[in-house]
């Protein structure tokens, strides 16, 4: 591709911590083939350069404050494409637990009296609560190579191809011990794939940062759920780290 | 430059989180210079309440993404703590590994993409790698190296996945220690010349000293990172229990960040407190590195974190390197796959200190009997340096003021960025105002 073909692209982080963008820069050697396709005109966290003529827009983080609203709906009107990046910008994340919580002593909690100084909404949202979302790039943190898998397709002008069956058939193929057989939970049934199942493979269980797949409770997986004597439902409601506010915008359609 | 001066530096760039400054004089007179931290909130300290103790590390890691085995394991020491707990040996050494590799990454990310450009007088890395490429090579390849030491103990740079109450999920095998020690051995030249390109730069590093009191952990051992007491260069040592006497945090009305102060109106925190409190301790080449910028504690000027830096960054791989000697010498235990240590949870409150690149940092849980939350508390590193920030700001301003401009905003941008802030931990911002 011509340099001066290539599509502009900026990062813009909300509330988040700044995780996703630290995996682009972790692209290591890699960081140059994203640059021979795209042309960063803006990454706060590595550059002073900024502009706001951009076509391609990167998102981290939730928003949680209509000055982060505004930001982001001014963003959006300057790019073409929106993309959303990690589980705090295309779910709430970890950030949407307090969506949960009482409000007024999740603030009581952290700022004690002086709790009025800040504005914050009283619920996290994901970009696509607030504008319209072009592209997402799952995962906390995003997966580096699946990062410039998404970048390729947006600039070649294809679909990206983004799983939306559970971790549990990934973590199958990886021929990893369930779980469930060794005591502990999991949410990998309900959980979109496209992480290698990565964290079981390392020794844990499946967190569910990926967020749920589109609709957990036909494509959840059978076979795992039945031999534990399991239902979606119960999966989803035992364990919520990520899940949050997409359960309550699930319960609101 | 005039008499007046508008300097607003709104969300200052190549740090992490958002901050401004904010300078304006009249006739001369300064009128107003803020440090503000404008991050937005993330309540981190009530996500954890009501969650199983089983969890607490993965939440908290999320608080900043390049300090995440830090918080991990500062996490994990709190739990460990309240719920007593026991680590084996073999998985400090390999936790003390993880630390070493994050903050290597972290520094080196710093030093080399943000810290350098100012030196060099290129708004970005992203110019260098056509002016400079091989400079900008040599630390592409420290930071990759430090970020497969990561992978190799951790299973993941960013969030890692391996550490859990008790030790690891999963360990490394020899074979993976001793081709990281084989690569770590192999870094000596580029760390030489990190190290030279910076002394070539020395004159550009500003002329400005303020004492303060530096505070970071310290052990009778060695250079503390994953343990010890705290240690202040005013008042001496502090058990770790006692942590609140020591950090004092308080609210400003500028910041969304909480402040904190010891024995003076401020402390400092990081690599310069931590060369300043425990310089003796540094390995053998890290000495000589500092050597050759004549570092020689008490050093009261801020800009020097940077060069602490690069001297942390040869001190974590010459350590490293022992470690890993050290488990191989021993032999590494094999632990079962997907190892999960039996543990009976329990009432109790527990603290955890450990280093991280941006300095020292305390996780304090309190637990009910089934092993669920009810109160945590979190001090993070740069909270505990904007203070720091605020009273430097306050001292250069006045002796700079009649430069131009554009230079008085780039010296205060290099202070700010010479600390290494890392505002989305302490809730997330940098900006400066000059306003006119
Ligand atoms: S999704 Fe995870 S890695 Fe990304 S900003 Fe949020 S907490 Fe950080
Ligand atoms: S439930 Fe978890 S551990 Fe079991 S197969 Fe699914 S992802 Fe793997
Ligand atoms: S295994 Fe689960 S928690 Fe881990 S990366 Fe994949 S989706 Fe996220």
């Amino acid at each position: 591709m011509k340099p001066e073909e290539r599509p502009k692209a900026a990062f813009f982080d909300f509330a988040g911590c700044e995780g996703d963008q630290l995996q682009v820069a972790n692209l290591e050697e890699k960081i140059l083939d994203l640059l021979n396709i795209v042309e960063l005109v803006s990454f706060r966290e590595v550059m002073t350069e900024h502009s706001d003529d951009y076509d391609v827009a990167f998102i981290e983080g939730s928003i949680t404050d209509s000055h982060a609203e505004e930001r982001l709906k001014e963003i959006r009107n300057n790019a073409d494409i929106v993309v959303a990046i990690g589980a705090c910008a295309t779910i709430g994340g970890i950030n949407s637990i307090r969506n949960a919580q009482d409000f007024e002593k999740v603030q009581e909690r952290v700022y004690g009296d002086e709790r009025e100084h800040y504005e914050a909404w009283e619920k996290a949202k994901p970009a696509k609560a607030v504008v319209d979302v072009d592209y997402e790039v799952h995962g906390c943190p995003i997966d580096r190579e699946e990062f410039l898998h998404v970048v390729q397709s947006i600039v070649m002008g294809r679909e990206p191809n983004i799983p939306d069956y559970p971790v549990c058939v990934e973590c199958k193929l990886n021929e990893n011990v369930c779980a469930f057989e060794r005591d502990e939970f999991c949410v990998g049934p309900v959980t979109r794939a496209g992480c290698d199942s990565c964290c079981v493979n390392e020794g844990t269980i499946c967190w569910g940062c990926r967020g749920m797949i589109d609709n957990p409770n036909e494509e959840a997986h059978e076979e795992v759920l039945e031999e534990y004597g399991l239902t979606a439902e119960e999966v989803m409601k035992k364990f919520d780290l990520y899940f949050t506010w997409q359960k309550e915008a699930r319960e609101d359609e | 430059m005039s008499e007046d001066v508008d300097i607003d530096v709104e969300y200052l760039t190549r740090v992490e989180g958002h901050g401004n400054i904010e300078v304006n004089a009249r006739n001369g007179k300064i009128e107003k210079c803020e440090w503000q931290v404008v991050e937005a909130p993330r309540f981190f300290e009530s996500l954890v309440v009501d969650r199983d103790w089983t969890e607490l590390h993965h939440v908290t890691s999320r608080i900043c993404g390049i300090c995440s085995i830090g918080h991990t394991l500062a996490s994990l020491k709190a739990t460990e703590d309240a719920m007593d707990i026991d680590v084996s040996e073999q998985d400090k050494k390999l936790r003390k590994l993880a630390l070493h590799g994050e903050n290597m990454q972290s520094h080196v990310l710093h030093v080399g993409y943000l810290a350098l450009p100012d030196l060099m007088d290129s708004k970005s890395v992203v110019p260098l790698t056509e002016t400079h490429e091989e400079e900008v090579k040599t630390v592409i390849r420290l930071h990759r190296l430090a970020n497969e030491m990561s992978d190799v103990i951790t299973g993941r740079t960013t969030h890692p996945q391996r550490l859990i109450p008790g030790g690891f999920s999963k360990i490394p095998t020899e074979n993976e220690l001793m081709e990281l020690k084989n690569k770590l051995e192999g870094s000596f030249n580029d760390l030489t010349a990190v190290a030279n390109l910076l002394n070539d730069l020395e004159s550009k590093i500003p002329a400005f000293e303020r004492e303060t009191e530096y505070i970071s952990l310290t052990h009778e051992d060695e250079f503390a990172l994953y343990d010890g007491d705290i240690c202040s260069s005013d008042t001496g040592r502090t058990p770790v229990e006692e942590y609140l006497e020591i950090t004092n945090e308080y609210t400003v009305p500028q910041s969304t960040a909480k402040y904190t102060k010891n024995n003076r109106e401020s402390y400092m925190v990081g690599a310069l407190a931590r060369l300043n409190n425990n310089y003796g301790q540094l390995s053998p080449m890290a000495k000589d590195i500092a050597e050759k910028f004549d570092f020689d504690p008490l050093v009261c000027n801020p800009f020097m974190n940077t060069i602490a830096q690069v001297v942390e960054v040869v001190h974590s791989v010459e350590d490293s390197i022992r470690l890993i000697e050290e488990l191989l010498d021993e032999g590494l235990e094999e632990q079962e796959e997907y190892n999960s240590p039996d543990i009976e949870p329990k009432a109790g409150r527990g603290i955890g200190a450990v280093e991280v690149p941006r300095g020292i940092l305390f996780h304090d849980y309190t637990y009910d009997k089934d092993g669920k939350c009810t109160e945590a508390n979190c001090v993070i590193p740069t909270n505990q340096n904007h203070g720091n920030i605020q009273l430097d700001m306050e001292k250069m301003v006045p002796d700079i003021i009649s430069k131009p401009e554009e230079e008085v905003e780039k010296q205060l941008s290099m202070l700010v960025r010479a600390y290494d802030p890392c505002i989305s931990c302490s809730t997330h911002d940098l900006n400066i105002k000059f306003i006119d």
